[in-house]
Formats: C-alpha cells, sequence, structure tokens
C-alpha cells in the first residue's frame, strides 16, 4: 500500500515539474530579443519608480521643516531633471519594443 | 507510514537535484521552460516537505513510538498541544522544518518573480535548491525522521519539560522562518552577481525580502527571551550563549542591509557593501543552525557531539569563498554612481550605522568563537563569557541609538544646518529634561551607561513623535482632516518612512527596558513558612507551602505575600513541576520527584514600572527519607509479584500501583504539613516588560514598512507623465 | 577640500576606529579569559586563588544540598578523576546528577581541597536529545499516577 502511495506521488511530481517542457513551444529567438527588451523596460520602470519616491522623500523632507525652500529647490529640480531622463530612456525602450514585435 | 515518508524523503533529494540542472541549463541556454520547470521543483519540494512533515506531525500526536523521534522525544503523557511541537524538539524534525520553511518561502519568493528578474531568478533558484537538497541530503544520510524500531516501545522517553512552554512552541519555528527568509536574499544576490544585474529592479525586491527576513528573525529572538525570562528559573532574558548570539549576528547585519540598500536604490552607492552584507546575513544564518546543531561550543544550547559538524562547515565554506569570490570577480558592475554628497545627511547617518552594527557583529562573532580562536592558537579552549561583552556593546549600542535619533529627523542628500538644528531642539530639549529629571529623583546616575541610554532613548521618541506631529499638519494643510485621520492617511501614504521611524520607537522603548532592567534588585534566601525578608523596600513573606499533582506531573511550590510601606502590593504563586522519569533505575516512588527532570513556573507579578519575580527551590529534604522507604518497599513487593503466577501478579500489581499513588500523595500532603526551609530567588527589576512593549511596537513598524503602496498611490506612481513632473522654469 | 583628500580622511579614521577596536578586543579576552578544563586538566594545572571553568559530568550519588550550598563532583570524561565544588547561587533547573555543567571555580589554597564556585556561575547543558536514555518497555502506569488531580 505504502509503495502505491510512493510510485502516486512520484509521477504527480515528475508530471507537475515537467509540464513546461512538455507545451509546443514556437521558436525561442524573437521571445528572447522581446524578453531582453522587457527586462530593460522594467529596470527602467523600476528607477523610474525609485526616482519618484525620492522627488516624494524630498518633498516629505521639505514639508516636515528638514530642508530650506532653497535647498528644496535645488534637489527637486535635479532629482525632476533625472527623472525626465529616466522617462526619455524608457519612451526610446518602449519604442524599440513595439517596433521589435512587427515580425 | 515512515516508509513512505523515507521515499518522500528520496523524492524531495531528487526533485531539488533536478531542479538545479534543470535551472542552471535553462539559464545558460536561454530556454524559458526549463527555467519554468526548476521553479516548478521548488513548488514540489514544498509538497514532498509538507507531506514528509505531516507525517512526522501525525505520528506524534498519534504517539506512535514505531517511529525512533516520537519514541526520544515524546511520551503519552505529554498534552496533545507539545506532542505537536516535539517535531522541533529533535535533531531529525528541526531538519524537516527547515527544508518545509525554505521551500515555503522560496516557492513564495519564486511566485512573485516568476515574471521579472529573468536572468537572475534560475540561479537563485538553483541557490535555494542547493541549500534544500543539502538539509535533505542530511536527513537521507545522516539524521532520518522516519527511522523505525520494532517492536515499538510502550512508551516514550518524553519531552524536556523546560520545552513545555507556549513560547517554545513558537521559538523554533520562527527562528527558523527568519533563517530561511534570509537565505533568500542571499539566493537573489548570488543570481543578481553571476548574471551583473545588480540594478533598481533588484534592489527594490531585495529589500522587501531582506525586511521580512529581518522581521521573523527578530520576532523569534524576541520569543526566546521571553522564554527566558518567564520559564528558566534564572530571571534573566539574555545570557550571550553562543546559540542566541548566532540568532543576534545575522539579525544585526540585516539591520545593516534594509538601511544601506536604501542608500543604493537612491544614489547608486556602496554596491560592494551592500552584495557583502547581504550574503553575509545568509552565511551567519546557515552559521547560527550550525552552532546549534554542532555542539562545537559550550552552552546551554549545545547537543552533544552530532555527526553534522563536518557538513556544515563544507557547506559554509563554499558559501563564504563562493560569495568573495562572486563579489570580486564582479567588481566592475558593482562600481558607485555616485559619492556621498554631504556628512549632513541621512546618507552618512546611514552609514555610520552600518558601521557601528558591523563593528558589534565583529564583537560578537570574536568573543563566542574566541574558545575555538585560542584553541587554534594556543591548544587550550579559553572562554571569556559575557563579561567581555559589556565594555564594547553598550557604547556601541549608545552610539546606535544615537544615530537611530539623529537619522529621522535630517534630510536626504544634504540637510540644511539652520534647519537641522532647529529640528534638534524639540528633541534635545526633552532628552535633557529627562536627564534632569532622573537626576532629581532617581538613583539613576549610579549606572551611567544606563542613564545615558535613558535620556538618548527619550531623545528617540521625541523626534519621532516630533515627526509624525509634523507630518501629519503638513498633510492636514492640504487635505484638511482632524489630526488623527491625518495621521493614519500620512502612515499609509509613506509607509516605508513612518514604519521605520515606529520601529525606531520601538526599539528606544526595547532599549529603555534593558537599561531599566540594570537596576534590578535580587535577593536568593532562604525562608520558613511566615518569615519575611526585603528587597528593594518589597517585603516578601513565605505564607505557606503547596503541592499537586497530576497525572502529569507534580508540583510542589510555595505561595508568597508582597507588600510595601504596609500595603499589601500582590501575591505570588510559583513551584516547580516535576514530571516522572522514565529510566528504570530510578524507585518506583522517587521517579516522580527528580529535580532534574523539573521545570520552573515563575511568580511574577509584572507592572508597568516594575517586575516582582520570584523562583523557589523546594526542599526535598524533609520528604526523601520517606521516597527512599517508599521505593524499598514498593521493590520488595515488586519482587514478590514477580514470583506469582500471572493472573495473581496481574491483580497484585493493580492494588500495588493505587498504593504507589497513595502513597506519592500522602508524600506531598506531608511535604505542605510539615515544610522545610526553602530557598527562594527574589528579584525586583525595573521597566521590564517595556521590553516586550518595545519589541512589539518595533514589529508592528517592521509590518507597516513591509506592506506595498496602497492601490492609487500605486497607479499613480506607474503613470508615464505625472502631472506637475515637468515644471514651468520659475 | 579635495574631494580625494576627504575620502583619506575618513578612511584613515575608519580605519583607525577599526584598529583600536580590534586591538582592545584582543586584550579583553585574553587577559579576561578563562581556560576550559577538565577535572583532570584543572587538579593538574590548578593554581591556588587562580579561576577556570570546570567542564564535566556531574558524579551520581555526590549532589548534597545544605541549604542555600550545593556540593556536587565533577567527573572527567576520560580518567577516573573527580572535582569537588560547592557552589552558591542559582542552580539551573537541567542541573541533575549524570548531566554535562559548565561552572567557574576558583582553585583552593590547598592540595585537595574543595574548589570554591563563583556565584551563579553553574550552566547545565540541556539534557542531550542525541543521547537519551533507551524508552522503558515497561507498562505506562510505571510513569503515571491514575487517581484524580490533588490539590493541598
Amino acid at each position: 500500500m505504502a509503495y502505491a502511495v510512493v510510485l502516486i506521488v512520484a509521477v504527480a511530481v515528475l508530471l507537475f515539474i515537467t509540464v513546461p517542457l512538455r507545451r509546443r513551444r514556437e521558436d525561442v529567438r524573437p521571445e528572447r530579443r522581446a524578453r531582453e527588451l522587457g527586462e530593460e523596460l522594467r529596470e527602467l520602470e523600476a528607477a523610474r519608480e525609485a526616482k519618484y519616491r525620492e522627488i516624494r522623500d524630498a518633498e516629505l523632507d521639505h514639508r516636515t521643516g528638514k530642508l530650506s525652500d532653497a535647498d528644496f529647490e535645488a534637489v527637486d529640480s535635479a532629482l525632476r531633471a533625472e527623472a525626465v531622463a529616466i522617462l526619455h530612456r524608457l519612451e526610446r525602450a518602449r519604442e524599440r519594443l513595439g517596433s521589435g514585435e512587427q515580425p | 507510514m515512515a516508509l513512505i515518508g523515507q521515499a518522500l524523503l528520496v523524492l524531495a533529494l531528487a526533485t531539488a537535484l533536478y531542479g538545479i540542472g534543470a535551472s542552471l541549463y535553462g539559464a545558460r541556454a536561454g530556454k524559458e521552460a526549463w527555467i519554468a520547470s526548476g521553479r516548478r521543483s521548488m513548488y514540489a519540494l514544498l509538497g514532498l516537505a509538507a507531506f514528509a512533515f505531516g507525517i512526522l506531525e501525525w505520528a506524534f500526536i498519534a504517539s506512535d513510538f514505531t517511529f525512533n523521534v516520537v519514541a526520544q522525544h515524546s511520551a503519552t503523557t505529554i498534552p496533545a498541544f507539545y506532542r505537536g511541537a516535539a517535531p522541533w524538539s529533535s535533531q531529525q524534525g528541526s531538519l524537516l522544518l527547515w527544508v518545509l520553511l525554505l521551500s515555503l518561502w522560496s516557492s513564495l519568493a519564486l511566485h512573485l518573480t516568476r515574471r521579472r528578474l529573468r536572468p537572475v531568478v534560475p540561479y537563485a533558484t538553483a541557490v535555494l535548491l542547493g541549500l534544500g537538497a543539502f538539509f535533505t541530503l542530511l536527513m537521507v544520510f545522516y539524521s532520518n525522521p522516519f527511522a523505525t524500531t520494532t517492536p515499538a516501545p510502550t512508551q516514550g522517553a518524553g519531552l524536556d519539560p523546560l520545552l513545555m512552554h507556549p513560547t517554545m512552541m513558537f521559538h523554533p519555528p520562527m527562528l527558523y522562518t527568519g533563517y530561511t527568509m534570509l537565505a533568500i536574499p542571499f539566493a537573489f544576490a548570488v543570481g543578481a552577481l553571476i548574471t551583473r544585474q545588480v540594478g533598481a529592479d533588484w534592489v527594490r525586491m531585495i529589500r522587501r525580502f531582506a525586511l521580512a527576513a529581518w522581521l521573523f528573525l527578530g520576532i523569534g529572538i524576541v520569543l526566546g527571551a521571553l522564554w527566558s525570562y518567564t520559564e528558566l528559573g534564572w530571571g534573566g532574558y539574555w545570557g550571550w550563549d553562543p546559540v542566541e548570539n548566532a540568532a543576534l549576528m545575522p539579525w544585526l547585519t540585516s539591520t545593516a542591509f534594509i538601511h544601506s540598500i536604501m542608500i543604493q536604490e537612491k544614489r547608486g552607492m556602496l554596491k560592494v557593501w551592500n552584495a557583502l552584507l547581504v550574503l553575509l546575513s545568509g552565511v551567519l544564518a546557515i552559521f547560527g543552525t550550525f552552532l546549534v546543531r554542532s555542539g562545537v561550543l559550550d552552552s546551554i544550547h549545545a547537543f552533544g557531539g552530532s555527526t553534522l559538524g563536518v557538513p556544515f562547515v563544507i557547506l559554509l565554506g563554499v558559501m563564504l569563498a563562493g560569495s568573495i569570490y562572486l563579489v570580486s570577480s564582479r567588481r566592475e558592475a558593482l562600481r558607485t554612481e555616485h559619492r556621498l554628497d554631504s556628512l549632513l545627511s541621512r546618507e552618512a547617518i546611514f552609514l555610520f550605522q552600518n558601521l557601528v552594527l558591523v563593528g558589534m557583529v565583529f564583537v560578537i562573532f570574536w568573543v563566542t568563537m574566541f574558545p575555538l580562536i585560542s584553541q587554534a592558537l594556543t591548544g587550550t579552549k579559553v572562554s571569556v563569557g559575557p563579561p567581555a561583552f559589556r565594555p564594547f556593546i553598550v557604547p556601541l549600542a549608545l552610539i546606535l541609538v544615537a544615530l537611530a535619533g539623529i537619522g529621522p529627523i535630517i534630510a536626504w542628500r544634504r540637510a540644511t544646518l539652520a534647519n537641522l538644528r532647529r529640528n534638534f531642539s524639540f528633541p534635545a530639549a526633552l532628552a535633557l529634561i529627562t536627564l534632569a529629571v532622573l537626576l532629581a529623583v532617581s538613583d539613576a546616575a549610579s549606572r551611567p551607561f544606563s542613564l545615558a541610554m535613558f535620556v538618548l532613548g527619550a531623545f528617540v521618541l521625541a523626534g519621532v513623535a516630533q515627526e509624525l506631529y509634523r507630518g501629519a499638519s503638513a498633510r492636514r494643510a492640504i487635505t484638511h482632516d482632524p489630526l488623527p485621520l491625518a495621521l493614519l492617511g500620512l502612515v499609509r501614504r509613506n509607509r516605508r518612512r513612518y514604519g521605520g521611524y515606529i520601529v525606531h520607537a520601538g526599539i528606544a522603548v526595547l532599549l529603555i527596558g534593558v537599561a531599566g532592567s540594570s537596576f534590578q534588585h535580587s535577593n536568593q534566601v532562604s525562608l520558613r513558612p511566615g518569615q519575611s525578608t526585603y528587597v528593594d523596600g518589597y517585603r516578601f513573606t513565605y505564607v505557606r507551602p503547596t503541592a499537586s499533582a497530576t497525572s502529569e506531573r507534580i508540583e510542589l511550590g510555595a505561595v508568597l505575600s508582597v507588600s510595601k510601606d504596609g500595603r499589601h502590593v500582590t501575591t505570588l504563586h510559583t513551584d516547580q513541576g516535576f514530571y516522572p522519569v522514565n529510566n528504570p533505575s530510578y524507585g518506583a516512588i522517587g521517579r516522580f520527584f527528580q529535580p532534574g527532570n523539573a521545570d520552573t513556573q515563575v511568580g511574577l507579578d509584572s507592572g508597568l514600572t516594575r517586575n516582582i519575580w520570584t523562583v523557589v527551590s523546594p526542599p526535598l529534604s524533609s520528604i526523601e527519607p520517606y521516597i527512599a522507604q517508599g521505593d524499598r518497599r514498593f521493590n520488595a513487593a515488586m519482587m514478590q509479584a514477580a514470583k506469582m503466577p500471572p493472573a495473581q501478579a496481574q491483580r497484585f500489581l493493580g492494588v500495588l500501583y493505587q498504593l504507589r499513588d497513595a502513597a506519592v500523595f500522602a508524600i506531598i500532603r506531608h511535604y505542605v504539613s510539615q515544610p522545610a526551609p526553602a530557598t527562594f530567588l527574589l528579584i525586583v527589576a525595573p521597566l521590564v516588560i517595556w521590553l516586550w512593549i518595545g519589541a512589539a511596537l518595533a514589529a508592528v513598524g517592521g509590518v507597516i514598512a513591509l506592506l506595498p503602496l496602497p492601490a492609487p498611490a500605486r497607479r499613480r506612481a506607474s503613470a508615464p507623465y505625472p502631472v506637475g513632473l515637468v515644471r514651468e522654469p520659475a | 577640500m579635495d574631494p580625494n583628500r576627504k575620502r583619506a580622511i575618513r578612511l584613515t579614521v575608519a580605519l583607525t576606529a577599526a584598529l583600536v577596536l580590534a586591538t582592545s578586543l584582543i586584550w579583553v579576552s585574553f587577559s579576561a579569559g578563562r581556560e576550559d578544563l577538565t577535572a583532570s586538566q584543572l587538579l593538574k594545572r590548578a593554581e591556588p586563588g587562580h579561576s577556570y571553568i570546570l567542564a564535566g559530568t556531574v558524579e551520581p550519588g555526590s549532589v548534597r544540598r545544605d541549604g542555600p550550598v550545593l556540593y556536587f563532583r565533577v567527573m572527567d570524561p576520560k580518567l577516573p578523576e573527580t572535582v569537588a565544588v560547592r557552589y552558591t547561587g542559582q542552580v539551573p533547573d537541567p542541573f541533575a546528577p549524570g548531566r554535562g555543567v559548565l561552572v567557574s571555580v576558583t582553585a583552593p589554597r590547598s592540595e585537595g581541597g574543595t574548589f570554591v564556585a563563583q556565584p551563579n556561575s553553574l550552566t547545565t547543558k540541556c539534557p542531550s536529545k542525541y543521547q537519551v536514555a533507551e524508552p522503558s518497555r515497561r507498562q505506562t502506569r510505571v510513569t503515571k499516577l491514575e487517581s484524580a488531580v490533588k490539590d493541598y
């Protein structure tokens, strides 16, 4: 009886972990390119979110009195310029991804 | 059943090994399908481990003594609740629990990252499966939870009475949760370094894993301290035992990491430092597991010479060497993007904090490992012990608290000096007022370090309060909400920041409790019923002895009345619970009264300002002659029974055991009616409860910091061009 | 100030602090350290008045209590030598004959005297979970009181 249980579990595990291998896959290559661009996109999006958080943090620092108006202006402009740069890179990456999708 | 369990372990090992291969192949060949198969291997490992653990749990609860572990660590006389926790009192069960928890958190992490960080994930999967395979290998070849003996013994050896306490149920699983969770940032760091993907996305993810691990490990450590204080008979909560230190070290490095990773997030700095920190945390987590299991250091936890020491040292060596190799060979990818803008910035404070924390870890590691270091250098094991920690840890802790106070009130990047000075004034003023008050009304000056901790703690709390108030006021100016609502909204919208501030407040309160407990007064004294003694102005009177017996244990104790200035304060009940010993070399009566198989019920009155704590050593001397007599008579009767025909012997034994019970009851009645002087340890300790309150507060802060942003804020943050980002020049 | 010079200064300060910490650690360790010795090593090497940490197993039958004072003997793991200890202070719950203990002791002025332990320095190892006594094959009622709960 125990052997039967073990056998069933073993088969179940085998089936479970080979599901991805048994699916029909199309040609890998354009997928990979799209995936790499997708990685870059995600990386830039993460960088953008981090930058937005920095902007909000600076704002909060200013509102809670840790930064003078002058210092805040300086930090804020610098951060926003950095954010715009990231957004431009993001745009270009999106364009590349978009054009890559056409075969 | 045991057979199924064993087979499951072998299957688990095979699955883990397959998963490692599949993940690595998928990563090298760029084949997504194999990577997915590797991920599924982790899910399968979770299922197999859960199934195996379920079998083990069932064996314990059903008291199936064919399982060796059950026979060695449990008995039918143990309550069901504790039988359920008994698996992890054994080496074998702990290993299985480790694998279960590791596969659980790993599965969660892999599921959350199934569409992200694609280059990194397969390597992280391989590392995590590698750790799982290691522990499974240990179980299959060295320490099998499913080893059996037939015929099964009719009764087990029982659980160590010290472990039958609710906190002990949760302390090991919590600690293991912390340790196994630390494996995840470790694995993702290894993967990120291998693939040179140490960018913003990785940082964002690893910060949360590390924070979660930090939270659970911290809870585990505090639960251990709570158990020590309320259950063990020494009245302390931290003994600088090697095993305690082994859990503290990765917690300290994690604390450093969750701060310094924010610097990397913002300024792209400290990449090498962060990589080393997160890798070190993982190594220390395994090191902690190793220390508990190998018996290599003298500790109350050391579990004797087990054969697991060597495999662990090999694993640690591989992890350490691999980490150093990875960081040095990926130096280019870890190059810093910016430099520190100003020493007057939150980044600089974080940096100092990191240095202090790493300093503390170094001290703890050195002193803990010193017996081995000295043995290697001089041939003799030299122990240094707790007194060596204090000259280093206390000043470092004070610096840490000061930094924790400054951090919240200083700005990122470059603070405006004038503003900083202004923000400093309220917390500093409150700290000075605290100092003045303490000097005036208490003898705190007698312990300058504790006084310093009180003052700095007040500084931190005032700073956090100020920040919360200012933030809420600023929010009110926009939303016109009442203050409490504004506060709630503020915290909700800025969970990382304010969650962190709350953690700081919690830690400050905790350390105030620690500093307060250094002012404790204690007395060890022998009292007859009716006698009194004084401790710190409190009068302790031994009222009467107590005794009770259940089928599980016999409790011998005392009732104490505590009064101050003539007014009754509290009544304390304390006793020792004696568990019957299963060893045949003990007498029939004597086995119920073995001091080595007893645990303590502490008499505790917790108050906001002080704890009154007591334990008693019941004098067995007055009943020992009766016990010895009972043992002799019972033994003689048993020899008689051996000579009788079976049927008669059965009836005889039935009566005999009833008489034995009656004898036990008579003996404990005698204990109560003719009491000898009992030895009490009496402690009056101020502020201890704030330790637990502070820890709870810090945990709440940690949970707040962990929670994801509320949905609307998330949407706003991901809009391509948020309103007002591009501002018109002024 | 030139940023490189700033960095050099910071680095020097940090390294100096680390060096000071390391040196004081090493000094404290070697000066405050006490040797971990077995019973036979202790008897051979102990100098009167010095303190050591005695590690060993409590000899069965040697435990005696006299009010707040505990007397016991510690056995050597290999040789048939034992050391007499006089201990005051808290006795950990797991303390029992046959269990492993660590205690800080001061060597007596005269040969063959009792080693006086430092108060509250006794630690007992948790009963080894991996060398548990063979579970008894006797009936359950050997270790179970069958009657109802009694309270006095």
